[in-house]
C-alpha cells in the first residue's frame, strides 16, 4: 500500500522538478520550440534528449529484470499496431499542445506556478478525456 | 551556458531537466513496473480509463508533479512564466484531452518512455504530434494569432 503510493509520489515529484527546470512549464519556451520555421528555441530538444537517453538505459536494465524492485510484476504496453486512431489522436494532441504551450505533465506541474491558468487547462483536458469515454460508450 | 546562434536557448537547464524526467520515468519503470505516461495516469486517477495501476498510486504521481515544481520554484527567483488566456486554455485543454485518449499517450508516455524503447507506435505518435505542433504554431504565426503576452 505504502509502496504503491510512495514510488509514484517520488517519481511524480522528480518528474515535476525536471519539467520545471527544463522549461516545459513555461508556455513561451514550449511554443518557442514548436516555432521551428520562425524564432526557434531548441531547449526542449535537450530536455527530450536527456530524458530519452536515461530511459534508454533504464530499458536495457529492465530487459534483464524478472520483476520490478518494488512491485510484483511489469505492467507495460505491448501493442505494435499503427491505427488511424493513434495517428489522428496524436495529430490532435500536437495541435492542442501548440495552442497553449502545455501538455498534460506541465499542466499538472503548473498548478504550483500559475494555479488558475493550470486548473483551467487541466479541467478542460479531463473534460476532453471524459468526452472520448462517453462517445465510446464506456461511461 | 548558451548555444551559438540561439541566444534564448538554455541547453544546460534543458539537459538537467531532461535527465531528471528520465530518472523519474526510470524509477516508475524499474521500481513500480509501469510507464510514466502522464495522460494515462491522469485518466486513471480521475476514473476516466480502465487499468491495472492502483488509483491511489495514480493520484500520488499527479500530486508529485506540482510538488516538484514548487520545490524548484522555491529555489529560484525567476519571474513566473506567462500563460494563455482562459478561452485558449479551454480549447487547448479539450483538444489535448481528446487527442491523448485517442492517441493513447502524450509527450511523456510516447515521447520519453515509448521512444526510448523504440516502440513503433510511440515513434509514429511522437513524429505526428511534433509535426502538427510545428504546423500549428507556424499557422497561428502566419495568421497573426498571439497567444502569450
Amino acid at each position: 500500500m505504502i509502496r504503491d503510493t510512495l514510488v509514484p509520489l517520488a517519481a511524480g515529484t522528480i518528474f515535476g522538478a525536471g519539467l520545471t527546470i527544463g522549461g516545459m512549464t513555461d508556455p513561451a519556451r514550449v511554443r518557442g520550440f514548436l516555432d521551428l520555421f520562425g524564432d526557434w528555441d531548441p531547449t526542449l530538444a535537450f530536455v527530450m534528449g536527456g530524458a530519452v537517453l536515461v530511459m534508454a538505459l533504464a530499458w536495457m536494465l529492465q530487459r534483464r529484470m524478472l520483476r520490478p524492485f518494488l512491485a510484483e510484476g511489469f505492467a507495460l504496453p505491448d501493442r505494435s499496431d499503427i491505427t488511424p486512431r493513434l495517428v489522428g489522436g496524436s495529430a490532435l494532441f500536437g495541435i492542442g499542445w501548440a495552442i497553449a504551450g502545455l501538455c498534460p505533465g506541465p499542466g499538472f506541474a503548473a498548478l504550483a506556478i500559475e494555479p488558475l491558468s493550470a486548473a483551467i487547462f487541466v479541467a478542460a483536458m479531463l473534460a476532453g478525456m471524459l468526452l472520448v469515454r462517453l462517445l465510446e460508450g464506456q461511461g | 551556458m548558451s548555444l551559438p546562434g540561439f541566444p534564448e536557448a538554455a541547453p544546460l537547464a534543458g539537459v538537467t531537466g531532461g535527465v531528471l524526467i528520465g530518472l523519474a520515468a526510470a524509477l516508475m519503470l524499474l521500481g513500480a513496473g509501469r510507464i510514466a505516461g502522464v495522460s494515462g495516469i491522469a485518466a486513471r486517477a480521475f476514473g476516466l480509463a480502465e487499468g491495472s495501476m492502483p488509483r491511489m498510486g495514480a493520484w500520488a504521481f499527479l500530486i508529485g508533479l506540482p510538488l516538484g515544481a514548487l520545490i524548484v520554484m522555491g529555489q529560484t527567483d525567476a519571474a513566473s512564466p506567462a500563460f494563455a488566456e482562459p478561452l485558449l486554455l479551454v480549447v487547448a485543454g479539450l483538444i489535448v484531452g481528446i487527442g491523448t485518449r485517442l492517441g493513447s499517450g502524450c509527450t511523456s508516455g510516447h515521447g520519453v518512455c515509448g521512444m526510448s524503447r523504440l516502440s513503433q507506435r510511440s515513434l509514429v505518435a511522437t513524429a505526428t504530434f511534433m509535426a502538427t505542433g510545428f504546423a500549428t504554431v507556424a499557422a497561428m504565426n502566419a495568421l497573426g494569432i498571439e497567444v502569450l503576452p
